[in-house]
């Protein structure tokens, strides 16, 4: 693992720079631990301050430090990011390696279903469950519901590793000496997933990112915490634009393309790092 | 026959399959809502405006339909099925006595105008383009081209639409802030030309993603169609570049681009509701920011209920359209 992650870092641009951005901005997220004020804090400090040595990112109309803020919404769309990430992957991996190791009637049944689920438009039905739960919604909330929605993609993605898996010397093997299906599934299949549940739990990072700032833009997440969508919402709730106060729109912005942009350069090393085809290519390099 | 049975019926069986799914999601959230939707609804409603009984009571018997607590869930299921059917999806809170289908079927057509051209114009470019630079992948064009598009491609489009919302309407302000259009509707020029100087920034906001996203799959596709052998042949004959590109390269990258353009349909969709909602274009987005705003639950149902049968229908109109296009499926 860490051998893989330190070959990643010395030949792949794309990891090292991906991974450089996602550092700072964990460092970012860990800064909120050390904040001055409160999250919830407002009129702490001057109101409508442009950048300075004093408040870097400057200050918004409510009195709160923009730099201050930014590492707790960092932090909390992180939080709420992991929370979809594990509980989508979670879902996906179990039926994809159900459907895929069972066959058979099973496969067609849960196939049929992973297929509708990827056509059916998730935004408006996460937005139906917002509204209904509006003014309730916490970030757990938020972080499980887009768990919930976002597992068909990758479950597909498992249930053909699965397919292939099963056609293996191996599996025969461990099936004659008597093991019995969950079992193999779990110790004979599942470490061959780990790397392709790696470049998977990245690029769902990112949608649950996209969605986390999509729905708080609409006014629709947990309104009173900071999250980089709540930022942008009250940043265009008091009207900085309008106002000539760029900066508390632009902090929250410009962290939001960081991140995705981190992310995205990882999972970007981390496929090519994966496909067959490169890794054939080393594999003659290093012989 | 058997292309009827073995390619649109399973199409048609998983389009059912799909609507059946996203109507019954659409009844059961509601009903699953720790708050009462009707209570806080009629409550919204009569403190703001003095009703006649009568459309109190229409209004209480539509919304008990929808959110319905009237009979047993399975009658309730099936009196909402008979609403969906019929299209009859009640009143909008926030503008009383205006059906939501009304207000839906006003707002749908900017949507429909803004998203379809710029899926066009984006597929078109990305395809295109990507074909170009798989073809020719060691000219400096391709090059910049592809590290610019690679750079912009992960970044979401709602960020896109706020960045071309600061630099154009407040640094450069040569374009309007919010809208749809300016003047009385018609065929004027006056009216015409307002609807593209309005529709011009979320439009691009659209493109610019979708073009790079299309573009680094083309690439990849006619990077591997490069090699192969009926490109080295056309080569050997010494037929013009520019024929070999647009006569057989892109026509064979083309088919898994139309199977993609079906399942990113959603996707463009989700990503032209935000759009809206940043460029204040009135559309399907706007409405449910409103709507969302005003807690006007009919109106956000509606919207649901709409793009999630609207999406089903265009993916499978697309994927009823792929037989036309691939020979392979037709001669199965």
């Amino acid at each position: 693992m860490l051998v893989t992650i330190r070959d990643l870092f010395r030949y792949s641009p794309a990891f090292r720079y991906g991974s450089i951005i996602l550092v700072v901005v964990f460092i970012l997220a860990a800064l909120s631990f050390f904040s001055p004020y409160a999250a919830e804090a407002r009129r702490v400090v001057p109101r409508n301050a442009p950048p300075s040595w004093e408040h870097w990112f400057g200050t918004t109309s409510q009195g709160q430090d923009v730099f201050w803020m930014l590492t707790y919404a960092v932090r909390n769309t992180l939080i709420v990011a992991g929370l979809a990430v594990i509980i989508g992957r979670g879902i996906g991996v179990m039926i994809g390696m159900i459907s895929g190791y069972l066959g058979g009637r099973w496969d067609r049944f849960l196939s049929g279903l992973v297929d509708s689920f990827i056509v059916i438009p998730r935004l408006p039905l996460l937005i139906l469950i917002a509204a209904m739960l509006r003014g309730q919604m916490t970030l757990v909330a938020l972080g499980l519901m887009i768990g919930l929605l976002d597992w068909a993609i990758p479950s597909k993605r498992y249930r053909s590793q699965v397919l292939s898996l099963r056609e293996r010397e191996f599996t025969n093997t461990a099936v004659f000496s008597g093991m019995r299906a969950p079992k193999v599934v779990v110790r004979e299949h599942l470490p061959f997933l780990i790397p392709f549940l790696l470049a998977d739990v990245v690029s769902g990072f990112l949608f649950a990112i996209g969605l986390e700032v999509t729905l708080s833009v609409l006014g629709l997440g947990d309104m009173n915490a900071q999250s980089l969508g709540t930022m942008i919402y009250w940043g265009n709730y008091y009207q900085s634009l309008l106002a000539n106060r760029v900066w508390v729109l632009a902090a929250p912005i410009a962290a939001s393309v960081f991140i995705v942009v981190g992310f995205y350069l990882s999972s970007v090393g981390l496929t090519a790092y994966l496909d067959p085809r490169t890794r054939l290519a080393r594999l003659q390099a290093k012989g | 026959m058997t292309l009827f049975k073995e390619y649109i019926f399973p199409r048609l069986i998983q389009w059912v399959i799909v609507i059946f799914i996203g109507v019954s999601l659409t009844f059961l959230i509601p009903r699953m809502s720790p708050i009462n939707p009707i209570d806080q609804a009629m409550g919204r409603l009569t403190a703001f405006q003095t009703l006649s009984p009568e459309a109190t009571l229409a209004l209480r018997q539509s919304l008990m339909d929808l959110y319905g607590l009237d009979g047993s869930l399975f009658s309730q299921y099936v009196n909402f099925w008979g609403r969906v059917l019929r299209g009859d999806l009640g009143p909008s809170f926030s503008a009383f006595p205006t059906t939501v289908t009304e207000m839906i079927g006003s707002a749908i057509w900017w949507t429909i105008g803004l998203l379809g051209l710029s899926t066009v114009i984006a597929w078109t470019l990305g395809l295109v383009l990507g074909a170009l630079a798989g073809y020719f992948p060691d000219r400096w064009w391709s090059k910049v081209l592809e590290n610019t598009l690679v750079s912009i491609y992960p970044i979401p489009y709602y960020i896109v639409a706020f960045i071309l919302l600061m630099l154009f309407t407040y640094y450069l302000p040569i374009f309007p802030l919010v809208g749809g259009s300016r003047g009385a509707p018609g065929f004027s020029w006056s009216y015409l030309s307002s609807l593209v100087y309005y529709g011009f920034l979320p439009a691009l906001s659209l493109v610019i993603g979708a073009t790079a996203f299309r573009f680094i799959m083309s690439k990849a596709l006619a990077g591997t169609e490069r090699t192969s052998d009926y490109v080295r042949f056309a080569e050997i004959a010494a037929l013009p570049k520019r024929k070999i590109v647009f006569r057989y390269v892109i026509r064979n990258t083309m088919l898994p681009q139309v199977t993609d353009l079906a399942l990113s349909l959603a996707a463009i969709f989700e990503g032209a509701l935000i759009t809206e909602v940043v460029f204040g274009y009135p559309g399907l987005g706007y409405l449910l920011l409103n709507a969302i705003n005003a807690s006007d639950y009919n109106m956000i149902m509606g919207i649901t209920l709409l793009s999630i049968v609207g999406i089903a229908t265009a993916s499978l109109l697309i994927d009823l359209c792929y037989p036309l296009i691939d020979p392979r499926v037709r001669y199965r």
